[in-house]
């Protein structure tokens, strides 16, 4: 059964499709129409909702809400089980409008309408939150949300100048009595006869054998796609959310243990306090509301040959944790991406963790992605590196690339041939550049020329050569803002 | 008798509502989800759903249809084809050539060839993946060369002609050639196509329909169901974004909608899914244009010649008029001397392309831009200093290649003015300097002024209706023909409405445009929404204020033309009435306390054989300025900062005239910048959705961003002489793509005119920018 708050009311839901989405259950089963369907792909934001979670600040007591936005068209409602389930209808107390929804209206941020109340959502989610947001912050938590009338500027000025003056709203006055009313539900999500839940790796490996066609998901903002736009169905899902080992996330000695069920949204600050060259890459990747659903072992799993992480951990030599219930093992992400769209992983296996090992303190890592629009696009390119100069001389370089073969790849001849050679030299560029320039055959596609492609992986080596060299420092290589980036990535 | 109480309007700041930044009349509902959409409303309790089944192939004849399994498959109620269509299968909104099924032959990927009926939508959407359709494949013309060469024209040519072009231009010292390929544009509104369906007594109808045009809407699903008119009513409360894509586009799913209902008596709703709504309907067209142009030595334009061609898709659709209007903005602000310009309607084997902000009038202007760069580049300027060369001027070199003199030409004002807001002749030098020692990063500067020509091409649409009624509590209704999708037509509307009468906004209610209060209206289009309702409008008001002021003046024994209606009272003389008590009298008194309303725009005159005359009642102008930083590794840019100042005459609404400019210009920008459409090489759309087609997202927002509007009043009689100003803020951004070629062209210190096709992706900048290198390094 799935049971949470429906706004404000208790839902509990004994048999639903696994594969119904929080869109359509919204519109066609609770005649909620504020929430709209603008693209149905998780691209336009039209139907942000925002889930209201119980969180501990000292990991004991659970007396605090987190609210997030997410794009209700690619979630499965079991997402919902636990949690607060809040509408742009719920907004307003009585008669007045939220504090975000006046800014709005005073702002003239509206004008068709149609993308408004996904706005709100994602400005609500951003007004709930504690610190007070600047405009790349208020960028950063709308980049999710197109609007075709606005130009966005209103939209802008409005969040900035409601998330100066916060007030504390209803929501903020009951929410004691909000956590007690989630606390109050069963934690435990029952399978039922369409979504199986395994809590343990021996019920997961038993429901895989039991259902070897079942899909497994965590985030579904990849799956809900083959609903809502390939029209398929699934009878059978088997939810990760409530696998122990695969919702945790460890600071480990030797580096971070992330969860394969975790959304983004709940590991990116650890990944950014330790790894905050992928500031960037992380700001690039997706928007907001997907991030806040979608799973690093989601993007891992199913292997795109662009997938946006993989290149990173590829450069940053993590290693992806497997199991099959009975067997553990782990897989160098070099060794994991096979063809295209084809991974290591066997037919019962799944991903427990992926453990990216912290990088001396001497390295230099740069990500960078190239795609047509910054927010929320797929890469045309991604390159990452990971370089160690020891005394001026190379003493290893990784590197991973995205959609520039079949597969997320790493080219080991950067490491192998210039290894011991002089990284300010003008000659090791060269050979570098050579090497990029055979490395990949990539193709032509919405995205970009193979020749278009080729020529950024030159000029991303140039770049990342330009930025990491003394002499070269000084001359300004970006256009757009990347926060200033810490070289060393752990005091030890 | 109209003097009598007609209000001094001009230089008169309008009372009450008028002139103010009210809020969009649906704003609260908008922000908390209570306003509706058509998809949004309250459903009949067996309310069936519509999908289309569609072709997989670009061009082929039919050779069977099987649709089985279409009907076997769960939930379907009813399938049609083309033969079950009971009237007219050809919905050509003013030429034949739409097909509203397809017959036996295939025009497009991704024509409808069936539509099937279900219980609900995704049962539809589901039997309709299950037809099995055999299509024996015919070559497809794909690209305008290829239309040209085979003479494949959805409509004749038109020219437009002054002087003698080929010898001013063999006679000039300068001379330059340059060719154009401009990409088009999906309308992306976020709303898509959809329409209700439902069925009344015996054969009438009354639909709903995200449309601009209910009247046409009106008139097709009557054709198509073989009925009169006046059983078929159309109802357009608000569309979540239009930009020209519901003008035409939005009638076929309205029409297969009413088929069903008609066939079935069921209520039925149309909802495209957004991949099928980007494959299925029409784009901004792509044009590919060429221009000769020659200068004296200083610049100064002697002699033109442009090329048009409108790549307009397997039908004419709205084209003609598109292409024309290119036409009519090759020369944006600038004279063009001696010219000729020529107009070429390509038939190629993609959707129709249609309407879209600006009408053809960007693909067109952006010519005039792309030749005041050439020049400059050729002569060693600043292309700044060459386009307020060449602008019209007063008393000579003020008439456009058809002839019509451009009266109260503001753009040579206005462009100094925003040149000294916006630091334009210090922020040149620092940019020059800045890419002294920049090797890397690169930024571009650029100043581009808009005329842009107001009113229907097409005379007839140039007129408009509206409904007033007055209750007894003074509150009143507002119909009228302009239909909402987001522009604030509506609080315009009631603004004036409420001016009019000197009443509060709150006592004037904006209902939705139907077909049944006011007939026969043009299509909410070419940015005269505003213009055209808001006269009718207001001739709505002061009949009723005639009445009102003949009765008033009657009781206390005055002359009812000193009568004045303001601040909730009526006033004559020494006598004064509160507004609702005298309404009230009024009707007890016998008053007719409804009108309709008329309006016609003057002074419009065009003649099509010769290319000459008046097609536009005023030009509205704007200038903007725009400084971009490029990478020149990756070709990725950002807009770092923009001043425009535009000139919406005495502004009805300075806060929805604002959000009309900056939206405008956003969209603008995405059309030159990050909007590519790509179809492969049989003709299927690849960029059809919005994964892989990337309008401007919130980022994209220039962070420095000064909108000001130009303080003078419309010198014509327009509605309290403001001016229209839905499309001219579009071409605003074209700054933004002269500032990219001048980030370019500095790699060349400014002496190359880079070749960069719009839309121009980080793939173009980065090519051109390659370009520009290679080109440096022959010289040294």
């Amino acid at each position: 059964m799935i049971s949470f708050l429906l706004n404000n009311d208790i839902a509990n839901i004994d048999q639903a499709r696994a594969d119904l989405t929080l869109l359509e259950y919204l519109r066609e089963q609770k005649n909620l129409t504020g929430t709209k369907e603008g693209c149905a792909s998780g691209d336009c934001g039209a139907c942000t909702v925002v889930l209201a979670e119980v969180i501990g600040h000292d990991g004991t007591t659970r007396n605090n809400l987190e609210y997030r936005a997410i794009n209700s068209c690619v979630t499965f409602l079991s997402a919902l089980h636990g949690k607060q389930l809040i509408t742009v209808e719920h907004l307003p107390d009585g008669k007045n409008l939220h504090p975000v929804q006046q800014s709005m209206v005073e702002y003239h941020g509206s004008q068709c309408g149609f993308c408004t109340p996904g706005f709100i959502m994602s400005m609500f989610a951003l007004y709930q939150q504690a610190q007070q947001p600047d405009r790349e912050a208020v960028i950063q938590a709308l980049s999710g949300n197109l609007c075709r009338c606005t130009g966005y500027r209103p939209i802008i000025d409005a969040t900035l100048s409601v998330c100066q003056n916060k007030q504390a709203d209803k929501f903020k006055q009951i929410e004691t009595q909000t956590v007690g009313r989630l606390n109050a539900i069963n934690k435990q999500l029952i399978s039922t006869d369409n979504l199986l839940v395994p809590t343990s790796r021996q019920e997961l490996a038993a429901a895989k054998a039991k259902y070897p066609d079942a899909n497994v998901f965590a985030g579904s903002t990849d799956l809900a796609l083959q609903v809502t736009q390939q029209l398929k169905t699934f009878d059978k899902l088997i939810a990760l959310c409530a696998m122990p080992d695969l919702n945790i996330l460890v600071e480990q000695e030797e580096g971070l243990l992330i969860g394969a069920a975790l959304p983004f949204g709940k590991i990116e600050s650890s990944l950014l306090k330790y790894f905050p060259q992928l500031s960037e890459l992380l700001w690039r990747f997706a928007a907001t509301p997907i991030r806040n659903q979608a799973s690093l072992g989601g993007n891992v799993a199913n292997g795109s040959p662009i997938g946006d992480m993989p290149p990173a951990l590829l450069a940053l030599n993590a290693v992806i944790h497997v199991d099959n219930g009975t067997h553990k093992r782990k897989i160098a992400a070099s060794e994991f991406f096979l063809d295209y769209r084809k991974t290591a992983l066997e037919t019962s296996d799944w991903i427990e963790a992926i453990f990216i090992p912290f990088t001396h303190h001497r390295s230099l890592v740069r990500a960078y992605k190239v795609s047509k629009r910054y927010e929320d696009d797929i890469s045309a390119v991604c390159a990452v590196f990971n370089l160690q100069v020891i005394d001026g001389k190379i003493h290893s370089i990784y590197s991973g690339f995205g959609g520039v073969a079949a597969i997320p790849a790493t080219v080991i001849e950067l490491n192998t041939q210039l290894e011991g050679k002089t990284w300010s030299s003008n000659k090791t560029f060269e050979i570098g550049k050579e090497i990029l320039k055979q490395a990949f055959t990539p193709l032509d596609d919405v995205r970009a020329s193979k020749t278009y492609r080729v020529s950024m992986l030159t000029n991303l080596w140039k770049r990342f050569w330009l930025e990491t060299n003394q002499s070269t420092q000084k001359i300004a290589t970006r256009v757009v803002h990347v926060s200033s980036s810490n070289e060393a990535s752990r005091d030890a | 008798m109209r003097k009598l109480i007609e209000q001094p309007t001009f230089d008169a700041t309008p009372q009450g509502a008028a002139g103010k930044s009210h809020k969009h009349e649906s704003a609260e509902r908008q922000v908390s989800g209570q306003a509706r959409y058509i998809d949004d409303m309250p459903e009949a309790a067996n309310i069936h759903h519509v999908a289309v089944g569609v072709s997989s192939v670009t061009t082929g004849t039919i050779t069977s249809i099987d649709l089985s399994l279409v009907k076997a498959s769960e939930g379907v109620i009813d399938v049609i084809t083309v033969d079950d269509i009971p009237g007219h299968k050809d919905i050509g909104p003013v030429f034949p050539g739409d097909p509203l099924l397809a017959g036996t032959e295939i025009l497009y990927h991704s024509q409808p060839i069936f539509a099937v009926l279900a219980t609900s939508v995704n049962l539809a959407r589901r039997a309709s993946l299950k037809a099995n359709i055999v299509i024996s494949p015919t070559e497809a013309c794909l690209t305008v060369n290829q239309a040209k060469q085979r003479e494949n024209f959805v409509r004749p040519p038109h020219f437009m002609r002054r002087g003698d072009f080929q010898t001013s231009y063999a006679q000039s010292p300068i001379r330059i050639e340059g060719e154009m390929i401009i990409g088009g544009q999906e309308h992306m509104y976020l709303e898509g196509q959809v329409s209700m369906a439902i069925p009344e007594e015996e054969d009438r109808m009354l639909v709903y329909s995200s449309s601009q045009h209910p009247s046409e809407v009106q008139k097709l699903i009557a054709e198509v169901l073989d009925i009169k008119l006046h059983k078929v009513v159309v109802d357009m409360r608000r569309m979540g974004g239009g930009f020209g894509g519901k003008e035409t586009q939005a009638a076929q799913w309205a029409c297969l909608a009413a088929v069903f209902a008609n066939r079935n008596k069921v209520a039925v709703k149309l909802r495209l899914p957004r991949m099928l709504d980007m494959m299925a309907t029409g784009k901004r067209h792509p044009f590919e244009n060429k221009f000769k142009v020659a200068t004296d030595n200083k610049g100064l334009i002697q002699a033109t010649h442009i090329e048009i061609n409108g790549n307009c898709g397997h039908s004419p659709d709205l084209s003609d008029a598109i292409v024309d209007r290119a036409m009519f903005h090759a020369d944006n602000g600038y004279f063009l001397a001696d010219c000729y310009v020529e107009g070429h309607r390509c038939r190629t084997n993609q959707v129709s392309h249609t309407a879209y902000r600006g009408f053809g009038g960007p693909q067109g202007m952006i010519v005039a831009e792309a030749m005041m760069d050439a020049i400059a580049r050729k002569l060693g300027k600043d292309p700044l200093d060459i386009r307020k060369l060449n602008l019209y001027g007063k008393d000579t070199r003020n008439t456009t290649q058809y002839g019509m003199q451009v009266e109260h030409n503001l753009l040579a004002d206005l462009i100094d003015k925003l040149e000294a807001s916006c630091d334009y002749q210090l922020r040149r030098k620092q940019i020059t300097e800045f890419n002294k020692d920049s090797p890397i990063i690169k930024k571009g500067l650029a100043l581009t002024p808009v005329k842009f020509g107001i009113s229907f091409t097409a005379k007839h649409l140039n007129q408009a209706g509206a409904l007033l009624h007055i209750y007894t509590d003074g509150s009143m209704q507002i119909n009228h023909g302009g239909t909402e999708m987001g522009q604030g037509l509506h609080t315009k509307i009631g603004q004036i409405v409420a001016n009019e009468f000197g009443v509060p906004l709150s006592h004037v209610e904006i209902t939705s445009t139907r077909t049944d209060k006011v007939p026969n209206t043009s299509p909410t289009a070419a940015s005269s929404g505003t213009d055209l309702n808001g006269k009718a409008a207001q001739n709505a008001c002061l009949i009723i204020k005639q009445r009102l002021a003949k009765f008033y003046a009657e009781q206390v024994k005055g002359n009812p033309e000193q009568v004045i209606f303001c601040e909730q009272s009526v006033v004559l003389n020494e006598h004064t009435i509160a507004f609702t008590e005298l309404i009230q009298q009024a009707y007890i008194g016998r008053v007719s306390l409804s009108a309709s309303g008329f309006y016609k725009t003057p002074k419009l005159e065009y003649d099509r054989s010769t290319g000459n005359g008046r097609p536009f009642f005023y030009f509205a102008y704007g200038a903007s300025c725009s400084e971009v930083s490029i990478d020149t590794l990756t070709g990725e840019y950002k807009v770092d900062r923009v001043d425009i100042l535009h000139d919406v005459g005495k502004s009805l609404n300075p806060a929805i005239d604002i959000g009309q400019i900056e939206g405008g210009f956003i969209q603008g920008m995405g059309w030159l910048t990050t909007e590519e459409l790509l179809w492969d090489t049989s003709g299927k759309l690849i960029s059809n959705n919005p994964a892989t087609y990337k309008i401007p997202a919130i980022g994209d927002t220039p962070e420095i961003f000064n909108v000001d509007l130009y303080p003078r009043a419309n010198d014509e009689d327009s509605i309290y002489h403001s001016k229209a100003v839905g499309e001219p803020p579009f071409m605003l951004a074209n700054s933004v793509w002269c500032a990219l070629k001048d980030a370019i062209s500095s790699i060349t210190n400014y002496q190359t005119d880079p070749v960069l096709h719009p839309p121009a992706t980080p793939e173009k900048v980065y090519n051109a920018v390659e370009q520009a290198q290679a080109w440096l390094e022959k010289q040294i």
